[in-house]
């Protein structure tokens, strides 16, 4: 299936859950936060969150600024 | 000692955290410049390079964020951030900044002035950018906003305090602290803004792009506390004739 994940279209397998995606990409949970649709996510909801075909995703950290 | 918010600052020098050539970089100049608040800002992971992180090397007990909205465009790109940020973890505090205009970069009062008060309702604790626009401080000091953020000259310009005389009239004005944030470029720019009474100052660029960053740092800690001694100790008054130093009596001998 398909997901928008930071305004790429990537093919994902069904039933992933966010906490699975982003630790596929290898990224600690506890750098970013995730917008799933439009919704932030709390990250007690990344594990029980399942990505949908044609979810939007977008992972947002912080990074250096003024 | 300042105090925004109940939270009291022992440095008047706050510190961003962009454009510095590298992570270890940025961690010894924010070290040497004995700031105790980063800004940073928000954007999306890059998927090619998600282990590119700086928080892996700023120390969240030493240093209070203070997420920006950047990139903001009106006030609802800037709630959004905002609330991504607090849930990333950034806490209430933030610098709210709305510029619509990519090439000055010149905050947009009215949509500052919504997000603050929409901001302020959520709990944030708001310190809004702002063009060097007295009544706009107070509109938002009214508001809610824990400090106000006047700039010096656009952001990452360099050129200073082109905005003296309005920012005068701000620090008599607010009742919040004011700091004056943006294009700040010089150790005597920082230090004639402390000497007019600004309660403290943002720098990011100068820091960041100057030949030894962590040197500039210093040399930028020093001219803030330069500038706050002698405004506390009170500054000579302005003359337009000439006074001399030394006495006018006791030249009797000469002619």
């Amino acid at each position: 299936m398909k997901i928008f994940c930071n305004g790429e279209a990537l093919e994902i397998d069904p039933g992933i859950r966010v906490a699975d995606y982003l630790s596929q990409l290898g990224l600690e949970t506890s750098s970013v936060v995730v917008e799933c649709d439009g919704k932030i996510l709390s990250r007690e909801e990344y594990g029980g969150h399942v990505l949908q075909d044609g979810s939007v995703l977008e992972l947002i950290r912080f990074v250096g600024g003024g | 000692m300042l105090t925004i918010a109940g939270r009291k600052f022992r440095s008047r020098l706050f510190g961003g955290t962009g454009k510095f050539s590298s992570p270890e970089v940025m961690k010894e100049a924010l070290a040497a410049s004995g700031c105790e608040m980063v800004t940073v800002a928000l954007r999306r992971v890059d998927l090619n390079n998600p282990a590119d992180d700086i928080m892996r090397v700023l120390d969240r007990d030493r240093y209070l964020f203070l997420p920006n909205t950047s990139g903001a465009r009106d006030a609802d790109e800037a709630i959004r951030l905002a609330r991504l940020a607090r849930a990333s973890g950034g806490g209430e505090w933030l610098k709210l900044e709305v510029t619509p205009d990519p090439r000055t970069l010149l905050p947009d009062p009215i949509e500052t002035l919504k997000a603050t008060e929409a901001l302020v309702r959520e709990g944030f604790k708001v310190l809004p950018y702002i063009n060097a626009d007295p009544i706009l401080a107070l509109r938002l000091q009214d508001a809610g906003a824990v400090a106000v953020m006047p700039l010096g000259s656009p952001i990452g310009t360099n050129q200073g305090v082109l905005t003296r005389f309005q920012i005068e009239i701000i620090i008599a004005q607010a009742q919040v602290p004011v700091i004056v944030d943006a294009g700040l470029g010089a150790p005597s720019h920082v230090a004639e803004a402390m000497e007019m009474g600004a309660d403290a100052v943002l720098v990011n660029t100068a820091i960041a792009v100057a030949g030894d960053p962590v040197r500039m740092a210093r040399a930028f800690a020093l001219a803030v506390e330069a500038g706050r001694i002698a405004y506390e100790a009170g500054l000579g008054a302005v003359r337009k004739e000439a006074a001399p130093s030394s006495p006018e009596d006791g030249l009797g001998f000469l002619r």
